[in-house]
């Protein structure tokens, strides 16, 4: 918006200068142009890095491509048809679901509750605040190591305590619920924080008269919460909603490197916590090499996160629908 | 022209994006500022060249010698080179490529130096027969890579752990109580009953690999596939042969379930957690490498179970994307070249595929401080002049995965026995279809 501003600007002052016809049509052309050239950069950097690996991968996935062999034979959707029908690619997809739904909602439900938390008077408020971004800067690789050693099902200290208090070890690493949990667990250490500053930015740009006005009409502390912020939080959620969608999806790191040993591409013995990306990087890369069938299954997985991201907005959508009532009545109140 | 400014800028904003990927494309190369050639080689696990580098460098004063990825795991290092391989570029002057792989790579001869067109060919008689046909192509025309090691095959154990369980300890004794895998798996009970804190072997899976190439090797001399490269994985009884008794195995409880490379596993051979482990003679090197010094002496070598076997052993190649093709095929020559084979067999004990390394008294009378001086050059190089390779077909890695991951499940109790082997039986076979 602001940019739009800034741009017409100097077309205005012209029409008032002796010579208008040259330099007329110049600073015309100017405000026509120029704004396109401004955002150049990120279009043109998206093109070579985003949307030309996508074109490219489509027609890689349109072939019999043997990462190291030459003339890739064209089989036309024979590699989406296979995949359809493969019983361990729609393992991952329930994997990767399973795992961005065990993560995501009690992620953004904790992060919530951090944000309101620190929106508060606190002590050494901003430092609360820092602290819990500080998982963020720390490097995925050595947090999935941690944890996979943690988790470890002899020498992890997960399992230590749970014998402690005489629970049986976990076979954290295959069974499917507990390889699961065992990273959303990491997944959310890592993204809480993240989320909560986000909400909290969102939760500081609420007026606080709106609170005032609520204390006056004798809400209390948590009427506030669910009456006031999460509605007026609705964008940043449906923000976080779809940004956690895209990375809960994507998710490849932590369960990677969560296994480690023989094969660790395949998340477990029996698949247990293969994500979709392992499974594509199993078929592009070692063992098959198969970079065409690879592929098919990154376009799949593209398609996936669109389907997914449609749903989270209409459930939120919804959710803002049902939530609006209280909103109506404040409308006749306090504005 | 007043549309000049507009092109202009644009110019100016797609030359910065192209300065940007040609920054980042560009950033491996080596510019050596001393005026000296960069030769990197690529390698897994412990080949045993620091030496035999030095050596070199001291030789050849206009060549410095990078190794990359010592320690790591074939698992990662064989996707590495590739991906290398396919976008050429990224992969080191030398590449170290293992037997189960070379079928792979040999499929697309184009990626490596043809070391026949160096004058390679009079290098033959260096090498085991077998092992110089391993780095041909099937029409014999190009030599991809040259041979390395081969892997022998024994038993490390730990004396310590043997000793507690009232087993004997001296190698002698040791190899008399295991002529066969039953032998093998009897001993394992009498361990096990002694309640010893650890487990008579670190993982099925090892054992498993052990027994299908040696049984393999003494029968058809081959396992998954066949010679005419058919997948025989369901009707070979050598691999069923070597499935029932690894279900044995674990049936009777003896492995400690540490798959095989992972932190576990390297965790278990730091506190002591099993007692034997099926070892060729790379293996060696690993040992020492997880276990650490503190485990010095603890370990000793005995015979294998059964007869023979080998297991793994690598070939060095060239690829065709090196800059320094010339200095790149003399340097293989010297690493692979008797003395070579030597070198590192006395650093990190890989076993020389060079009949006359093998009749070198460097070798036959040589004997490893860590595995409380076990004469390892006459453990293991007595009978590899005599090894019975097995043949590995195209898609090999992927289907001993699929094999290797269902005695996995088995080990774990996910699946019981039939069940693992159904599984086996049916993922080898949709691998190999990929």
């Amino acid at each position: 918006m602001a940019l739009q501003l800034d741009a017409r600007g100097p077309t205005t002052p012209t029409p008032g200068r002796p010579r208008p016809s040259q330099a007329g049509r110049l600073s015309r052309i100017d405000a026509k142009y120029s704004p396109y050239l401004y955002i150049a950069p990120f279009f043109v950097i998206f093109v070579i890095f985003g949307a030309w690996p996508l074109a490219y991968t489509f027609w890689v996935s349109l072939h019999d491509w043997d990462l190291l062999g030459s003339d890739p034979a064209f089989i036309g959707a024979d590699n989406y048809t296979q995949l359809l029908a493969d019983s361990d690619f729609w393992h991952s997809v329930v994997n990767t679901l399973g795992i961005f739904l065990i993560s995501t909602v009690p992620q953004l439900l904790l992060a919530l509750w951090l944000a309101n938390l620190l929106n508060r008077q606190l002590r050494f408020r901003t430092g609360w605040r820092m602290a819990v971004l500080v998982p963020n800067v720390t490097s995925t690789a050595a947090v999935a190591i941690v944890f996979g050693v943690l988790f470890g099902r002899e020498f992890g200290m997960i399992n230590w305590m749970l014998d402690l208090v005489g629970v049986d070890g976990i076979e954290w690493k295959s069974n499917r619920l507990a390889s699961w949990v065992a990273i959303s667990a990491m997944v959310d250490w890592r993204w809480t924080g993240y989320n909560a500053l986000i909400f909290l930015a969102a939760m500081q740009a609420i007026p606080r008269d709106l609170y005032e006005a609520a204390a006056i009409d004798g809400a209390n502390r948590a009427r506030q919460f669910w009456s006031v912020t999460v509605p007026l939080l609705k964008p940043t959620i449906i923000f976080c909603v779809i940004i956690s969608t895209i990375g809960g999806l994507q998710l490849f790191t932590e369960p990677r490197l969560f296994h480690s040993g023989t094969n660790a591409i395949r998340g477990g013995p029996m698949r247990e916590s293969q994500t979709m990306t392992m499974y594509m990087f199993e078929n592009a890369f070692a063992p098959y090499y198969n970079f065409g069938y690879g592929s098919a299954v990154a376009w799949l997985l593209f398609a996936l996160i669109a389907i997914v991201a449609a749903i989270n907005v209409l459930i939120i959508r919804r959710l803002g629908s049902s939530a609006r009532p209280p909103e109506g009545k404040r409308k006749g109140g306090s504005r | 022209m007043a549309t000049f400014p507009r092109h202009r800028l644009a110019a100016v904003a797609l030359a910065a994006a192209g300065a940007l990927l040609v920054t980042s494309g560009c950033g491996s190369d080596d510019a050596a500022s001393d005026g000296k050639i960069t030769l990197t080689v690529d390698v897994f696990g412990q080949f045993g060249y620091e030496q035999l580098y030095q050596e070199y460098m001291d030789a050849n004063p206009g060549v410095k010698i990078v190794e990359r990825g010592t320690g790591g795991n074939l698992d990662e290092y064989s996707p590495k080179l590739t991906q290398w391989l396919a976008a050429g570029k990224g992969a080191g002057d030398v590449v170290a490529i293992e037997e189960g792989l070379m079928v792979e790579y040999k499929a697309n001869p184009d990626n490596f130096v043809n070391l026949l067109d160096h004058d390679a060919a009079g290098l033959k008689g260096n090498f085991l027969e077998w092992k110089w046909n391993q780095g041909l192509t099937a029409d014999g025309q190009k030599l991809i890579g040259l041979g390395t090691d081969v892997g022998g095959m024994a038993i490390c154990y730990r004396t310590d752990l043997f000793a507690k369980a009232g087993l004997p300890t001296d190698r002698e004794e040791v190899s008399k109580l295991w002529p066969t895998w039953e032998d093998y798996i009897a001993v394992g009970e009498r361990f096990k009953a002694q309640n010893t804190g650890a487990s008579f072997l670190d993982a099925a899976t090892n054992t498993f690999n052990t027994i299908v190439l040696q049984t393999a090797g003494n029968a058809s001399g081959y396992h998954y596939y066949d010679t005419s490269e058919n997948l025989v994985v369901d009707s070979n009884p050598a691999v069923r042969q070597a499935w029932d008794t690894t279900m044995k195995i674990i049936n009777a409880g003896l492995s400690g379930k540490y798959g095989s490379w992972s932190e576990e596993w390297v965790s278990a051979f730091k506190q002591a957690k099993f007692a034997t482990i099926a070892c060729p003679a790379w293996m060696t090197g690993v040992i020492e490498g997880y276990a650490g010094p503190e485990a010095k002496g603890k370990w000793d070598i005995a015979r294998v179970p059964g007869d023979g076997g080998n297991w793994g052993g690598s070939h060095l190649a060239v690829p065709a994307q090196s800059k320094h093709q010339e200095e790149a095929i003399k340097l293989v020559k010297f690493l692979t070249s008797p003395q070579g084979h030597i070198g590192a067999f006395k650093a990190k004990g890989p076993l020389p595929s060079s009949p006359q390394a093998l009749d070198d008294p460097a070798i036959t009378e040589a004997s490893n401080a860590y595995f409380s001086d076990a004469p390892v050059g006459k453990i293991f190089g007595t009978g590899a002049k005599t090894l019975k390779p097995v043949y590995m077909g195209p898609k090999n890695q992927a289907v001993r995965t699929e094999v290797e991951n269902a005695v996995r499940t088995v080990e774990l109790g996910q699946r019981s026995p039939d069940q693992g082997w159904q599984d086996a039986v049916n993922n080898a076979k949709k691998a190999a279809a990929k």
